[in-house]
């Protein structure tokens, strides 16, 4: 079935649609990740505008996350109270990324910039989190091989002062960790585009040492307000969101969401770890290759003004 | 001033043999776009108007008229980009501002268009694809201006928004002429110029232009204009529908699930 987009401006499929906003509904409920990041370019090569895609993502993002973090709270994995310091501090930074976006700009070049931070980071990130969950997941296996558990990363947390407890996170931490992260993911989140899941969800694990079934209803809770936030701002100052569009990719989104969420909570977290991994490094791989890799085509097409 | 009056003469030799008018029409003046538009296609047809000199007695066997039909929809400013590799990575290095480009553009003919038409009667028409795009003005940009305003008509031709179909129109007894011109399912809203020109030896000797008005209504209309006059209601409306939709499912799970 054919369906025109007011905005888009273009005929596309509707059922191609909902499977589209089904498959990545899932990922967000399982791995709590926006699933900014696989959408947007999936849009572009089904031939939605670039500057639609990335505004009507922003929008989908609001419904799916929401329908996963309903979810979540009825399990009690969301940790508010860490999901509000997170917030806060996201704010400050998507403040500040907003301001380094447009000196960024103003230097050129501020695309070639937003695929290289793609790559360093989900490089990083996918590769740091592949070898630990997998040495995780051997131990688990064998566990006399298992070393005592660390505790060695929370040293130098424990020593900041403004201590709070956070009781669904069973930890009693600085609130000064978890608002830098905030600020990062939210620097980092202004300038890609994206709700930052893929970068919040390791932080919270590695750095605030979280639980993982915490993380990923904490995490989906942040993006609400950051992509409701986005969505807002892209449909008042450039009017890309297509509320059309939004709709066929949410219904399919939020059924995703709640089947993601059922398979979350059924594997284990290392498991879980390990595929959010694999996935992060394939995104990274495909990234890196459109860097190294010669074009078929050297020429592309943008519409003038844009950036 | 010999060579202006043999000038005036020569046209005046001529005149006769250019006394054709066309009259044209097409199936529909303006297209409209709903919810499920899918496309849609037009029937350019028309007559050749022959006024008693065209048909001279000293001439009785004249080349045969020929048809040619555009359409070409909005013109719009376009960036051409082009990658080159820098330390190793692909980047995109040049760029070049095309002033005014086609969304669409259609060439439909009764022959194949350079049997039919001299290279100076195109560049005064401007019928050809190159040449309706025009890229004045850009050349100081880039080293090799050229280079991509034809990188802009073969993306666009391998998209199937430019399009040149040879045969297409077919001529009846050198005086009825209809052609079906298929327009896709990512039409632009805008006015739609089609130009119909009649040919004879490379030259055209009548043209006739209409304009096809390709509008969004219904609900198509309702959330365009939301969404530009709107803009904060329309934000936050797409918000709610989020929200909703997000509630909605989770209800509905809950209670497929009978907890």
């Amino acid at each position: 079935m054919q369906i025109y987009l007011p905005i888009a401006e273009v005929s596309v499929n509707a059922f191609m649609l909902l499977g589209l906003g089904g498959m990545v509904g899932i990922l967000s409920g399982m791995f709590g990740v926006g699933g900014g990041f696989l959408m947007t370019p999936l849009l572009m090569f089904i031939g939605i505008p670039p500057a639609v895609a990335v505004a009507t993502e922003a929008n989908q993002i609001v419904a799916s996350s929401f329908s996963g973090v309903l979810a979540h709270l009825r399990k009690k994995t969301v940790d508010i109270r860490m999901g509000i310091v997170l917030q806060i501090g996201g704010l400050i930074g998507a403040g500040l990324g907003v301001i380094l976006f447009n000196f960024l700009k103003s230097l050129g070049q501020v695309d070639l910039l937003i695929t290289l931070s793609y790559v360093f980071f989900l490089g990083i990130v996918g590769t740091l989190m592949f070898i630990e969950s997998l040495g995780a997941i051997r131990r688990a296996r064998n566990p006399e091989m298992a070393p005592p558990p660390k505790r060695r990363q929370r040293s130098w947390v424990q020593t900041l002062p403004f201590k709070m407890r956070f009781r669904t996170s069973g930890l009693y931490i600085s609130v000064i960790p978890p608002v830098l992260v905030g600020v990062f993911v939210g620097i980092l989140a202004a300038i890609m585009g994206v709700g930052g899941g893929f970068i919040m969800v390791p932080a919270m694990i590695y750095i605030l040492g979280m639980p993982t079934k915490v993380v990923v209803g904490t995490s989906l809770f942040q993006i609400i307000l950051v992509t409701g936030f986005t969505t807002l701002l892209h449909a008042t100052t450039n009017h890309t969101v297509d509320m059309a569009l939004a709709v066929l990719l949410l219904v399919g989104g939020v059924i995703g969401a709640q089947i993601g969420t059922q398979i979350g909570t059924r594997l284990k977290a290392e498991q879980l770890r390990v595929l959010l991994a694999g996935m992060v490094l394939l995104v990274c791989g495909k990234l890196a290759s459109d860097l190294l890799l010669q074009p078929a085509e050297l020429y592309s097409l943008g519409v003038s003004g844009g950036h | 001033m010999r060579f202006a009056l043999l000038i005036i003469a020569f046209l005046l030799a001529a005149l006769p043999a250019a006394a054709q008018t066309v009259v044209a029409d097409l199936s529909q003046s303006r297209v409209s776009i709903t919810a499920s538009f899918a496309g849609s296609h037009i029937l350019v047809f028309g007559a050749v108007k022959h006024t008693e000199e065209s048909r001279p007695k000293s001439y009785p066997v004249l080349d045969p008229i020929d048809v040619i039909v555009t359409v070409s929809g909005p013109l719009e400013p376009v960036t051409v980009r082009k990658k080159d590799r820098r330390a190793g990575i692909w980047i995109n290095a040049e760029a070049l501002q095309i002033d005014a480009a086609p969304t669409l553009y259609k060439i439909a003919s009764s022959q194949p268009l350079e049997e039919i038409l001299s290279d100076s009667e195109d560049l005064r028409h401007s019928i050809s694809i190159p040449l309706a795009v025009r890229s004045a003005g850009a050349a100081g940009e880039v080293e090799d201006a050229d280079s991509f305003v034809e990188a802009l008509i073969r993306i666009r031709e391998d998209t199937g928004d430019y399009e040149v179909i040879p045969n297409s129109v077919r001529v009846i007894d050198q005086t009825l002429f209809r052609s079906d011109i298929n327009l896709p399912a990512n039409l632009v809203e805008g006015d739609y110029t089609t130009r119909i020109f009649l040919t004879r030896d490379g030259q055209v000797v009548a043209d006739f232009t209409r304009v096809l008005h390709v509008r969004k209504v219904g609900i198509e209309r309702w959330v365009y204009n939301l969404a530009q006059d709107q803009a904060l209601l329309y934000g936050l409306l797409s918000l709610a529908i989020a929200i909703a939709a997000g509630w909605g499912a989770s209800a509905a799970f809950r209670y497929a699930r009978g907890s």
